[in-house]
């Protein structure tokens, strides 16, 4: 389309569609490059973990969760680290490993607030309440692997599984303004198999969630 | 992929042998996502279950279609399916856009549950870039049409009393080479591999489609919406059908939150 000036410019879709990449039939050499990019965006996630008392493990045995709180971005992560987490009560069972553009973690359990990370801890008192940290950003195609490889090793039958996490109040859909909304506030979204009082309002449509938090 | 929801149907309920398989490509404007919308809204359909799928950005919400407090609770995902067994339809919503190098791997995944499932057909709706028509293509009506060989065995004599027009081919190499031509659908997402792919394998599919460009386009869900009615009568047609298709509550704040009074 052409612009004021007169140049000619593609459109920029909305949908976020752009087929161009995708029409063109891949050449050996584009699977090569394309094989080597997804290698190096793979997710690894190392456990630490040595399974319960009651159960001889071997590596890939899915162990025992009642309950799984993931904090997902730097606000959330810092709220578990400031009011839940603390050396005496919890213990680290394990890392994920990954890349992506705009971070890298490394399998180090040793990390600072500011760094990207993506940690899993345990509570020692009850080693069924897992925890996760994760202030890294997973990438778009990254997010199912991440879900497949974290869930895919839990039990999943009586699991509770809590996500914490953060949005612009920007971003809030809302009739009023949201400049003189009262921030921050809590919304929350929920499965029909939770039961239990939900501690604030649900989040009204039309306003979604999405990335790591929504898969 | 498909992932039946429980309820009490059990697996009457995604039983979609001879159905017709309505879904959107994600496109220019999200037109054939916001005319499923109308359609879902409309024909109050049941949901019958999810696609389980890694070709699509995650995202969640309550109940796009909810209508009160009762119903506003249920969780919707990125891709769904629900289903109108009295007219043998059956839709997909895609709600969120593909993950890059995901094209062919959700063409070829949705067509092979398109084949397990025994449906008979599948009609996509979908868009194009406006800007890109040429002179004759900026005259006349901005919807097209596309058959697959194997539909315009069965429905080619229906579709031509309709007086559609075809979605023309265009130049491979313009300013070239005119005689070779080829399908190009600017804007159209999956559409064009997901055609091919159809034409291929054999499975009836038919493409509508409007010229549009991004902005509001519910103006332009309706112009799709009304144009598949003709062919699939899913409401009744009257004079004025756009007030019959029912806007669904998750269109609100289409364009954002309300305005700051202190602007003024």
């Amino acid at each position: 389309m052409a612009t004021f000036f007169g140049e000619v410019v593609v459109a920029p879709s909305r949908a976020g569609v752009d087929e161009e990449e995708e029409a063109r039939e891949e050449t050996p050499e584009d699977r090569e490059i394309r094989r080597e990019l997804e290698k190096k965006r793979e997710i690894d996630v190392l456990w630490t973990l040595k399974s319960g008392a009651s159960t001889e493990s071997s590596a890939d045995e899915p162990f025992v969760c009642s309950k799984f709180i993931v904090a997902i971005g730097h606000n959330a992560a810092a709220f578990l680290s400031s009011f839940i987490l603390d050396s005496v009560c919890w213990e680290v069972v394990g890392v994920v490993k990954l890349w992506n553009e705009w971070c890298r973690t490394s399998n180090t359990t040793n990390v600072l607030p500011t760094d990207s990370f993506c940690l899993f801890y345990r509570l020692i008192s009850d080693p069924t309440v897992l925890l996760c940290q994760c202030s890294c950003y997973v990438a778009e195609d990254q997010q199912f692997q991440w879900l497949e490889k974290v869930f895919g090793r839990m039990r999943k039958e009586d699991l509770q599984v809590t996500i914490l996490s953060t949005c612009p109040v920007a971003d809030y859909k809302t009739q009023e303004s949201t400049l003189t909304l009262p921030s921050p506030f809590l919304k929350a979204l929920k499965t029909k198999e939770f039961k239990e009082q939900v501690c604030c309002p649900l989040l009204e449509q039309p306003n979604i969630v999405r990335d790591l938090p929504a898969a | 992929m498909f992932v039946p929801c429980d309820r009490g149907g059990g697996s009457a309920s995604s039983d979609f042998k001879g159905f017709t398989l309505l879904m959107p490509a994600v496109s220019v404007g999200n037109v054939g996502q916001l005319a499923i919308d109308l359609v879902i809204s409309t024909l109050d359909m049941t949901k019958v279950g999810y696609f389980y799928t890694d070709c699509l950005v995650p995202m969640v919400g309550n109940n796009p279609y909810a209508t009160g407090e009762e119903n506003s609770l249920e969780l919707s995902i990125n891709a769904e399916v629900y289903s109108l067994p009295s007219k043998k339809l059956v839709v997909l919503q895609i709600r969120s856009p593909f993950i890059k190098n995901k094209y062919r791997p959700f063409c070829q995944t949705l067509l092979s549950w398109v084949k397990s499932s025994k449906c008979a057909r599948v009609v996509l709706l979908s868009s194009s870039h406006a800007y890109q028509r040429d002179d004759e293509q900026l005259l006349g009506t901005p919807l097209r049409y596309l058959l697959t060989p194997d539909l315009e065995k069965a429905v080619g004599g229906l579709i031509k009393e309709l007086n559609w027009k075809e979605m023309e081919k265009v130049a491979a190499y313009p300013g070239i080479n005119d005689t070779e031509k080829v399908l190009h659908i600017p804007g159209g997402g999956i559409t064009k591999m997901l055609f091919t792919e159809s034409c291929s394998e054999g499975v009836q599919m038919a493409v509508l489609l409007k010229f549009c460009s991004e902005g509001d386009n519910i103006p332009d869900a309706f112009a799709l919406v009304n144009y598949l009615n003709e062919w699939l009568q899913l409401i009744k047609s009257e004079v004025n059908t756009s007030s019959q298709w029912k806007i669904p509550s998750s269109w609100r704040l289409l364009f954002g939150s309300g305005l700051p009074p202190a602007l003024f």
